[in-house]
């Protein structure tokens, strides 16, 4: 009897500690995966300023004066133009 | 152990009674106050509990971002900090204040009066940027707090103004497409219950208590490459005739999307300090305008469809003047008469007006009904105008004449782009949208193939030297289309001297993919023609919107001159 009892105990005492280190565990990931979380939030954040940025470089206006102006770029005029279409490549 | 103190040891038994007795007694009371702590004052103890280390903490929703149909950013939400303070706990020196002004851009005057307030919270500013609230923090000032905000920024500015809206300082829809689609792309602020510990770090989450939901994205039908063309292009039309305004808006015949609609004048979304009303007008979809000549092709296949005429019958169009009831209609061009063709591609009045009182009113007004007019387009936009086309019953003769040449009746400048996908189609109207679709959107037939097509033709014509906008043709693709040019209204009357100046086209004609209609209000550069004014920049708008979706060519790759003045029919009006 006394030592099923002891037996018992023994097992009680490893759950105990098994419990309190799994909790524990928890706890830890609980605090990564909030970590992770708060970086993704971060990252959309920048992503969203990124994405606004480049719109804002990209802004069809200003490739417009840049190409007209400072590259001397022109569209290409009727009379300059051949087409090489599906017949043109036979 | 000697036999005499065993003899000696023998306790009496009430001792170990009295200390089990004790014992047991204590063992009780521990027991009963347990369960007194435990069955009857739980709840305020787990309140307690939970009052130290459980906190509700708020889940931010960030706003939907408003993407171009290629995915460009038109208008994107990011975090700032708006400065508040606590106006009795602000402690500064002068020197500190100033300091604090000047990280706020704001005078120390106006610092001082805001602090001098007798509220609890009082702002000190709103949004700021992030940089600089980092700066405000670091100096540790008391009593000036900063809580996160939104704010939403437009990179594309007043090229995309009217089409996008804005948010006002709570980032909530306030006009525009942010309005319309407040609520996907508002999203849901949630809230959760967790445990933190002494630090303040989250180590358990305990219940959600509302799910958040971020804003969803929204993908416009709007191409930014094509809005920032035909804003540049509508914009300095406007200043060169000295108009008072303009619009213009672009369509895909297949899908009804909506590609490009801009207005001038505009305004900074992103600096909305000095908003006049004028500037806030989205004309292309609220404001109504009496169209003119760009009515006439639908009077012209009404009177195809009836089966009474064809595109060579000739109609007698002499003096050119026409009288109906005291009222006087006139063509710029008189001639004796005029094939139905002609009648397109000299813009005459007196043809138009003729054919119209040849058909039942009842007809007429059908039609017009059946392609919109007097009805608000389905665009989910705030504002959409509806048009007056009044009941065919109350219509006397000079009413119907008149409404055969656009006057008398009005509508927005949407609504009449939307009306010449019937010629585009094959006599399909197509529904119109503002959100990206890509598919091909089923079209209500409303005129046979036959009449689209002749009707096409003849638009073809009024484009072609001896039509009266030679202006609108481009190199490489065949295009069609009407002007338009008509008094304004002014008093319950027509002004002499105020014209509104329109074209609607679209192209390729061997196969529309493109609807574009410019209208321009009061040119007063001495030119008011439709073919004029509006003409050039349907052009150039349509030109570089074939070049960019890369529609094959339909005509040989000549320049086009420019048009002689003996070439260009001037407008009846």
């Amino acid at each position: 009897m006394a030592k099923l009892n002891l037996l018992l105990l023994a097992v009680l005492v490893a759950c105990a500690i098994g419990l309190v280190t799994s909790q524990h565990k928890a706890r830890k990931l609980f605090t990564d995966l909030e970590r992770e979380h708060n970086r993704a939030r971060e990252l959309d954040v920048e992503y969203g300023r990124l994405q606004l940025e480049a719109s804002t470089w990209g802004l069809h206006a200003r490739v417009e004066r840049i190409a007209t102006g400072a590259l001397g770029m022109r569209p290409a005029d009727a009379r300059r133009t051949r087409l090489a279409g599906r017949d043109a490549a036979r | 152990m000697s036999a005499a103190a065993q003899g000696l040891v023998r306790l009496p038994v009430w001792r170990a009674r009295f200390v089990l007795g004790a014992l047991a007694l204590a063992f009780a009371l521990l027991a009963a106050r347990s369960v007194y702590l435990q069955a009857m004052r739980t709840d305020f103890l787990q309140e307690k509990g939970d009052a130290r280390y459980s906190r509700v903490i708020e889940v931010p929703a960030t706003r939907g971002r408003i993407l171009d149909r290629n995915g460009d950013a038109l208008a994107v939400s990011t975090p700032v900090k708006s400065i508040w303070a606590i106006p009795a706990d602000v402690e500064l020196s002068r020197e500190q204040r100033r300091k604090l002004a000047a990280l706020l851009a704001i005078e120390p005057a106006e610092l001082g009066k805001k602090l001098a307030a007798s509220r609890d919270f009082v702002y000190l500013k709103r949004q700021v940027s992030p940089d600089t609230a980092q700066a405000i923090a670091a100096l540790g000032f008391p009593g000036v707090y900063q809580h996160p905000e939104y704010r939403r920024y437009y990179p594309g500015g007043e090229i995309t103004a009217h089409v996008l809206g804005f948010t006002g300082v709570d980032d909530g829809g306030q006009e525009g497409v942010e309005l319309a689609h407040e609520a996907t792309l508002a999203g849901k602020p949630g809230s959760r219950r967790v445990i933190k510990d002494r630090l303040g770090h989250i180590v358990e989450d305990v219940e959600s208590i509302r799910a958040g939901q971020d804003g969803v994205d929204l993908r416009l039908a709007i191409d930014a490459k094509l809005q920032s063309l035909a804003y540049g292009a509508l914009k300095s039309a406007v200043e060169a005739n000295r108009a008072k305004a303009g619009g213009i808006v672009a369509l895909d015949v297949r899908s009804g999307e909506i590609l490009a609609l801009a207005n001038v004048p505009s305004f900074n979304p992103n600096n909305r300090a000095k908003l006049t009303g004028a500037q806030l007008r989205n004309r292309v979809i609220t404001d109504l305008f009496e169209p003119g000549s760009t009515l006439k092709p639908f009077t012209i296949a009404l009177a195809l469809e009836s089966g009474k005429v064809t595109p060579a019958t000739r109609i007698s169009t002499a003096p050119g003047t026409l009288a109906i009831g005291g009222y006087t209609i006139r063509d710029v061009h008189p001639a004796a008469s005029m094939s139905i063709s002609q009648i397109v591609q000299k813009s005459s009045n007196v043809g138009a007006a003729k054919l119209a009182l040849a058909l039942p009113r009842e007809s007429m007004w059908d039609l017009f009904h059946r392609i919109g007019f007097g009805t608000a387009p389905s665009l989910g936009f705030p504002g959409a105008a509806a048009g007056k086309l009044y009941p065919w019953k109350t219509w006397k003769p000079v009413e119907q004449a008149t409404m055969a040449y656009g006057h008398g009746i009005s509508l927005s400048l949407v609504q009449l782009a939307r009306a010449y996908t019937l010629f585009a189609r094959d006599g399909e109207l197509v529904p119109l949208s503002l959100v990206k679709a890509g598919a091909v959107a089923g079209g209500e037939k409303v005129i046979s193939t036959e009449t689209a097509r002749a009707v096409r033709a003849m638009l073809e014509l009024a484009v072609q030297p001896g039509g009266t906008a030679p202006r609108a043709r481009i190199a490489g693709w065949r295009v069609a289309g009407k002007t338009g040019t008509a008094h304004k209204q002014e008093n319950g009357g027509y002004a002499a001297d105020k014209y509104i100046a329109s074209f609607v086209g679209f192209a390729p004609v061997s196969d529309p993919r493109l609807v574009i209609a410019v209208m321009i209000d009061e040119p007063s550069g001495g030119r008011y023609y439709g073919g004029t004014v509006a003409a050039p920049v349907f052009a150039q708008v349509m030109q570089g919107a074939l070049r960019l979706m890369a529609v094959p060519h339909d005509a040989p790759l000549e320049p086009i001159l420019a048009p002689d003045e003996a070439d260009e029919a001037g407008e009846s009006t």
